[in-house]
């Protein structure tokens, strides 16, 4: 950098950040050679020296705070969370992944396995398959409890494959509720339970779960219907009973609601000079296809100008700033404060129900500590 | 393979194009990515294991017959006129005879049932039952008996030799029988196991070997190895004169003698015969003088001077001495593959003459020394000679024992019964003799003085690799023990043979070798055909040359096999012929003709053990395969036997490599060239070749791999889950690798893969990634990455006793206090499948009968106090949660019903379990996170492991990362990517490039960095992480086999010291480097109780009068010497057990450990 006298600097407005500051305490620069400037300063003192107060104030991230949403379907979302701290991010997304609850497989009665996949690996295979129940109508299972209709989901797999017949492949379709319990009678209470009473099972339902009213209307089922379970052979066969009970992701990620749940920061490409001509021409060519970022710009008399299009496309490739003296042109960056937040969910709960069940984990983990403090 | 099919897809619009174009067609192959083709195709004409199928079947179609032929007639020696001829011999179908009925044996249920997969030996006999008792008159001759199809013994079957039913199968039928289809065969089943015979590495037989003795002398030995006789010639030059070794002679014997003996009398003619240049003469002049001064001058001479030398057995008899011993010892031991026909010794004399003279050039000049470690002085032995060496064996001294008998039967005085020469064939002894050779490898053949151990091996079944690598590799001829680094070094001469990477580290480091990837090894040759093809090809026959001729400076040499046939004057013409003859298929495919021009020789081999591989055969640099031979070969009209009968491809061996100029490319082919390379990347082995990129790798780190490959967990077979292996480690997910090679291909590691694809952060984290530890994923694990199962074999038997009683499994209890015990048991008393078994749970019911020496009534019906219980209880690690997997029930050969059970046990990944990636770098799980924390990157991936970037610097693996990239390239293009070893420029491996250009066209960064977020923080990582898809490995070595802790336990009876050992719950030593650090740092206490108190205290007794020990009398409440008989002076103190014992062995030994003691 040149050297430049102290006096022929501009003056720096008080109560604002010069631009230099303003930039690395918003953006992170993405060079070619490694990302700087990540890290967010929380001091609320750091620019005091310069009248910027740095402190968090509420008021100003109720008026600043934003949500866009860009994407929903029915499994996954896309949306924007502006004028945000990472941290704060961060949490959502910890909290998507391993806290929010889910119903998941978690004990399988088998009966008759003869097909070539093992008992346990059967069993893993079944935990991972997404069930489509709301899991707040359920509760925890704790250790001394017994399953009854409030805390498990029964379902059972009987599928046999005739001999003769050609091999068999089956599908998650399989799995049949069974809104009754368990219909495997218990074996010790078998012997003294007489005739008359239901046979003990190793579920306590006190009433079909169908008949609640949460369900009548809406029975539980599995995500996806076609998920391999397993392949069974001529004369093999596989009955067993699985099941649900709720349960966190941090336990197992087979109760993690969200297949991922991540954000990025907003991409900012700028043109630090103006790209013209044929090097305009080079440098849309240079961004690949998936992203093409820069645009062409006529300007009138056959001159080109390359333009920032479609900046939020941008994957960090950095093939615009490969190369000598590229990034004197283009400049990478990433809005600190900006997220594009994705929650892909694996079928249990919409993605923006997630969301806010996300929300209020925090919210109540906020006023535990609150509590705690008080 | 989506190459592969672009690549014909090309060439089939080419071809559409330029139909009519001959010019076009005749065109040699321009790259060398379509030749290729011929690799599948080789392998599958030979699979994977041909050298040892091809030994095998060379043994059982040519070589068994040979032997029976050697020695067909067997007569006896009281009755000359009774004889059995044996007319021929073949081998069955590998079946076995039960009850009278012969039942057709599939190799898996001789695995399955503990039983050898042989089939019998027929022969066809004729033999003469002589007339009853009395002597036979030679005139009323009894017409001989012809019997066809006689069995005398069963012999081992090499599974998919052409004996085997697995022969020409087809992947159904194999299915069908039980065995997997990738299986390569090549190996025994002995009892039931698998059994190798490991590939031997010898020293060429019959072969001169100019090379120098301990002391630095130079010698020449050949060793010779006749159908007879096996013997070991060493001419040495010792204080300028030259001796003959020879194990017969008990010192060292003058070449002159030697020579003068054979009848070479004139000194003239030996000086003429070694070479007429002065510098010969003035070698030869002490020996020579020598040989005057000892008053050696003729024949008789010298075979009375010999005569004194010869080694006498210590049982000598001299009055059996008939004389002229030194003769036959000449005649027959001397040298022995150069035949003495009617006394001629001229060959042999010539031949020492050759000897002489090239020892001679070796003294003149170094250079012609013979390098031992040369790849073409290498034989390789394999299982089909061995065979035959131990057949020929059994074979004779089961004749011999016939012999006796029949001539035990005839010598008795009155015989009843008609003497019937067939009933005394005795099959046990070749059955027994092939199968006990075999399961404990030991070859004892005691004609040939041949004691060698651990021949065999029982098969590597931990992974598919293991298996492949284990059938290729070469045991060496040298002990492991020996400090030398020549033959450990790469010879230059192993391109293309042996894999430069595939050898273990340690101890057998470069003596253990292994096949590359096309290596044949030949088998045996008849050579009466080479010889009189070589006399009408002009040689001039050595009989009827002069001694001076042997060495005119006009012709060369030409040995066959080590025999020198004679001279020709145009070698170069001669060779060039016989190479021609070779290519049309009149001459066998393994002849070689190699022109020594410097030994002035053509040698021509057609002997087994030599190690060669297919070229290309170029003329004037110009390829023979077009293109129109490739399409053949893809359209399938011709296949690989098509090429070498057309000349188009033709087998070299190491030594006629060394006339061949070879291109790597046809784009590097000169006119010279002689022949062009089919695929750099073959002269890797099969371990080697799993590697993507292995020539960006520094060289150990691929040698580290072959090793690991072979202990990944992963599928086995794709009959893995029906074998009862007593151990079977598998992945419950394996994969095959995303960038893959064309080795992975040919042997079909992509069908049974032994890894994950992982995506891999290389950055540091959390700090429990130091020293190679790999952080896990932990939602990753949740969901089956580097899950394994783990099946333990556990068995038992139903055995049958002496009085014919035998155990029985009865039903089990269901109350009782075994109850619990004996729950997973099924009524029939045997644990039944899917049951979870426990420690302690018992998983046999049997019991044995009490008595099981003394008659019972009846044996059947035994009542039921007269059996004690016998149950089997499993004892695996507590805590450990295992199922059984299966039950199978068989009879093993002594009739009895054995069970035996498959447990199986589900691992998740744990801290402490050994990873790998296919590069080398091993390393441990150091810590297991949450998902949450773990880095993500801009697309929402998360890694399933991070490694710490520091294993890259000093390692110098930058194969892996390019694997990564190719990785990453692949998934985002939904293509596998290859990485074969040399491969760029045929395009069997992608370059970086290209793979650069993929990643920028998915949106990744073209060196693979990403943009990574932290998953604690939730801010960007200061760095960009290299980060992709890797193929890792689980290695075999796992915390949960290894991890031991004990506080008190058992203890050693003897010593009363703590157990030694995991298996035994053992206690851990402090050791006496341990112990030093205690010394020094003055921890005198912590001593004192780890080597006493915690070990082995003991309260003794000491007389202080006597100093010996004594005891406590609890009845009289005293201690008391017994030495001194009182009770007086004695006070108690500690000492280790160990320490008493010691005393009273030394004791026994009359020795007298006295103790002084200072205090009490």
């Amino acid at each position: 950098m040149a050297k430049v006298p102290i006096w022929d600097l501009p003056d720096v407005p008080k109560g604002e950040l010069p631009p230099h500051l303003e930039l690395q305490r918003t953006r992170v620069l993405c060079n070619s050679d490694a990302p700087t400037h990540t890290e967010n300063i929380q001091y609320s003192g750091a620019y005091a020296s310069m009248g910027v107060d740095n402190s968090v104030r509420l008021g100003q991230f109720q008026n600043n705070f934003k949500v866009e949403v860009i994407r929903v379907t029915e499994d996954d979302m896309e949306f924007d969370m502006i004028g945000i701290d990472a941290a704060l991010a961060n949490a959502f997304r910890r909290i998507l992944i391993a806290e929010l609850p889910t119903m998941a497989i978690e004990k399988v009665l088998i009966a008759n396995n003869t097909s070539v996949i093992q008992d346990e690996v059967l069993a893993h295979r079944l935990g991972l398959i997404p069930i489509k129940v709301d899991p707040r109508l359920f509760d925890y299972m704790s250790e001394n409890d017994v399953p009854h209709e409030k805390n498990t989901i029964v379902f059972k797999l009987h599928v046999r494959c005739e001999r003769g017949g050609p091999r068999l492949t089956v599908k998650s379709d399989e799995l049949i509720w069974l809104p009754n319990g368990s219909e495997f009678p218990l074996e010790a209470a078998n012997l003294t339970s007489n005739s008359t009473s239901k046979p003990k099972t190793y579920t306590s339902f006190r009433c079909s779960q169908d008949s609640l009213p949460e369900f009548s209307e809406n029975p539980i089922g599995l995500k996806y219907p076609d998920i391999t379970i397993a392949k069974l052979g001529p004369g093999q066969e596989i009955e067993l009973e699985a099941h649900a009970v709720k349960g966190m992701g941090k336990t197992h990620a087979k109760w993690s609601p969200v297949a991922t749940a991540w954000y990025r920061m907003l991409p900012e490409v700028v043109l630090l000079q103006d790209v013209e001509g044929e090097k305009a021409e080079e440098l849309k060519n240079k961004c690949p296809k998936p992203c093409n970022v820069f645009d062409i710009e006529d300007v009138g008399n056959g001159n080109k100008r390359a333009v920032v299009a479609r900046p939020r496309a941008c994957t960090l490739c950095r093939e615009c700033i490969r190369g000598e003296g590229w990034d004197k042109y283009v400049a990478l960056r990433r809005v600190k404060d900006h997220f594009i937040f994705t929650i892909e969910s694996t079928g249990a709960l919409p993605p923006e129900v997630l969301f806010t069940e996300a929300v209020k984990i925090l919210e109540e983990k906020c006023e535990r500590v609150i509590t705690e403090l008080s | 393979m989506g190459l592969k099919q672009e690549d014909y897809l090309a060439s089939a619009s080419k071809q559409q194009k330029v139909d009519a174009d001959m010019e076009f067609l005749a065109a040699p192959v321009k790259s060398a990515v379509d030749k290729f083709q011929l690799l599948p195709e080789f392998l599958k004409v030979r699979g994977l294991v041909k050298q040892h199928l091809d030994s095998f079947n060379y043994f059982v179609r040519t070589e068994i017959k040979k032997i029976v032929r050697a020695n067909d007639l067997i007569r006896s020696k009281v009755d000359p006129s009774i004889y059995l001829r044996y007319k021929d011999v073949w081998i069955g179908e590998p079946s076995l005879l039960e009850s009278g009925i012969n039942e057709k044996l599939s190799p898996h249920r001789c695995r399955l049932s503990d039983i050898t997969y042989a089939a019998p030996i027929y022969v066809n006999i004729e033999y003469s039952n002589g007339s009853h008792g009395q002597k036979t008159f030679p005139v009323e001759k009894t017409l001989p008996v012809v019997k066809n199809k006689v069995v005398i013994g069963r012999m081992p079957i090499m599974l998919r030799s052409c004996c085997c039913i697995l022969h020409g199968k087809d992947e159904a039928e194999l299915s069908r029988l039980g065995e997997c289809p990738l299986d390569p065969g090549g190996y025994f089943i002995i009892k039931g196991t698998e059994k190798v015979i490991l590939i031997q590495e010898q020293l060429s037989k019959n072969r001169i070997i100019i090379d120098t003795d301990k002391k630095g002398c130079i010698q020449a030995s050949v060793t010779s190895s006749t159908e007879a006789t096996k013997s070991k010639t060493v001419i040495k030059m010792e204080k300028e004169k030259i001796y003959l070794y020879l194990n017969q002679f008990a010192s060292k014997v003058p070449i002159m003698v030697v020579l003068k003996a054979m009848g070479m009398e004139s000194d003239q003619e030996v000086v003429q015969m070694v070479g007429r240049e002065s510098q010969y003469g003035a070698l030869l002049l002490p020996s020579i003088e020598e040989c005057a001064s000892n008053g050696v001058y003729t024949q008789q001479q010298a075979l009375e001077f010999l005569e004194k030398k010869v080694k006498r057995s210590p049982y000598y008899n001299p009055s059996l001495d008939q004389g002229g011993k030194a003769l036959v010892i000449l005649r027959d031991v001397f040298i022995a593959n150069t035949l003495v026909i009617q006394n001629n010794f001229r060959p042999k004399c010539l031949y020492v003459g050759v000897m002489l003279t090239r020892m001679m050039e070796a003294i003149l000049n170094k250079d012609a020394m013979d390098d031992k470690d040369y790849v073409g002085n290498k034989r390789l032995e394999l299982s089909g000679q061995l065979l035959s060496l131990l057949f020929e064996d059994l074979f004779k001294t089961t004749n011999e024992e016939v012999i006796k008998s029949v001539d035990a039967t005839l010598a008795k005085p009155s015989r009843s019964s008609r003497f019937d020469f067939s009933q005394l064939l005795v099959k046990d002894n070749i059955t027994h003799g092939l199968e006990r050779t075999l399961s404990t490898g030991n070859w004892d053949v005691k004609r040939f003085r041949m004691h060698r151990k651990g021949m065999t091996q029982v098969l590597a079944r931990l992974s598919f690799i293991g298996t492949l690598g284990h059938m290729t590799k070469i045991s060496p001829q040298f002990e492991k023990s020996r400090k030398v680094s020549g033959p450990r070094a790469l010879q230059p001469s192993q391109w293309g043979m042996l894999c430069p990477c595939d050898t273990p580290e340690g101890e057998a480091c470069g003596l253990v070798k292994n096949l590359a990837l096309m290596t044949h090894v030949t088998t045996d040759e008849e050579q009466g055909p080479i010889i009189s093809l070589c006399y009408c090809l002009g040689v001039e026959d050595l009989a009827l040359l002069s001694a001076e001729e042997l060495h005119a400076k006009d012709s060369f040499l030409i040995m066959l096999n080590g025999l020198i046939l004679g001279k020709h004057r145009r070698p170069q013409r001669f060779a060039n012929v016989m190479r021609k003859l070779r290519r049309a298929g009149k001459l066998g495919e393994f002849v070689s003709v190699f022109v020594n021009e410097k030994q002035r020789c053509v040698y021509i081999a057609s002997d087994g053990g030599r190690v060669c591989r297919p070229l290309v055969i170029a003329d004037k640099g110009v390829s023979r395969i077009k293109k129109h031979h490739m399409k053949e070969l893809l359209d399938g009209v011709r296949n690989f036997d098509d090429f070498l009968r057309e000349g188009l491809i033709e087998y070299l061996d190491v030594n006629e490599e060394n006339n061949a100029l070879i291109a790597l490319y046809e784009g590097e082919a000169t006119t010279e060239t002689t022949h062009i390379e089919i695929e750099p990347f073959t002269i890797l082995g099969v371990c080697a070749g799993l590697i993507p990129f292995p020539h960006h790798n520094q060289s150990p780190r691929n040698t580290y791999q072959c090793a690991m490959g072979k202990q990944a967990m992963g599928n086995i077979a794709y009959n893995q889950l029906c074998r009862m292996d007593t151990l079977i480690y598998l992945l419950v997910y394996p994969q095959r690798p995303l960038l893959t090679t064309r080795t992975i291909e040919l042997v079909g590691y992509d069908k049974l893969g032994a890894g994950q694809n992982a995506t891999v952060a290389v950055m540091s984290f959390s700090g429990y990634d130091i020293e190679d530890a790999i952080v896990m994923n932990k939602s990753s694990l949740d969901r089956g990455f580097g899950r394994c199962i783990v099946m333990k074999k556990l068995s038992a038997e139903n055995q049958k006793y002496e009085n014919n009683t035998s155990d029985r499994i009865i039903r089990p209890q269901r109350d009782g206090h075994d109850a619990e015990r004996m729950q997973i048991l099924d009524d029939d008393g045997l644990a039944a499948p899917g049951e979870i078994i426990r420690p302690n749970d018992i998983y046999i019911n049997k019991q044995s009968p009490i008595d099981t020496r003394s008659k019972v009534s009846s044996p059947a019906g035994l009542e039921d106090k007269y059996y004690k219980p016998s149950r089997q209880t499993y004892k695996g690690p507590e805590g450990e949660t295992a199922v059984v997997d299966r039950v199978s029930l068989f009879t093993n050969r002594n009739k009895n019903l054995c069970i035996k059970f498959m447990i199986r046990h589900t691992r998740r990944p744990e801290v402490g379990d050994k990873f790998s990636s296919r590069h080398g770098q091993k390393g441990v799980c150091g810590t297991i996170l949450q998902q949450e924390d773990f880095p993500f990157s801009e697309r929402g991936i998360c890694p399933d492991l991070i490694m710490n970037p520091h294993g890259f610097p000093s390692r110098m693996t930058v194969g892996k990362m390019i694997e990564l990239l190719g990785s990453k390239a692949g998934v985002s293009s939904g293509k596998f990517h290859y990485g074969s070893a040399f491969g760029e420029p045929s395009g069997h491996a992608d370059r970086v490039e290209a793979i650069s250009e993929t990643l920028v066209k998915h949106g990744f960064s073209y060196n693979g960095k990403d943009f990574i977020y932290s998953g604690i923080t939730g801010l960007p990582l200061q760095a960009y992480i290299f980060m992709g898809p890797i193929y890792y490995q689980k290695l075999k070595h796992m915390v949960l086999d290894k991890m031991h802790a004990r506080g008190s336990g058992p203890r050693v009876m003897i010593t009363r010291q703590p157990t030694e050992g995991r298996s035994r719950n053992g206690g851990l030593r402090v050791g006496e480097m341990e112990r030093d650090c205690l010394i020094a740092y003055g921890t005198s206490m912590l001593i004192y109780e780890r080597l006493m108190i915690s070990s082995d205290p003991f309260e003794v007794q000491v007389c202080r009068n006597c100093g010996l020990l004594g005891y406590y009398n609890h009845k009289l409440k005293t201690s008391i010497c017994s030495t001194c008989k009182t009770g007086e002076n004695v006070s108690t103190m500690k000492l280790p057990y160990a320490c008493k014992l010691l005393f009273q062995e030394l004791q026994s030994m009359n020795i007298v450990p006295r103790l002084k003691l200072t205090e009490a």
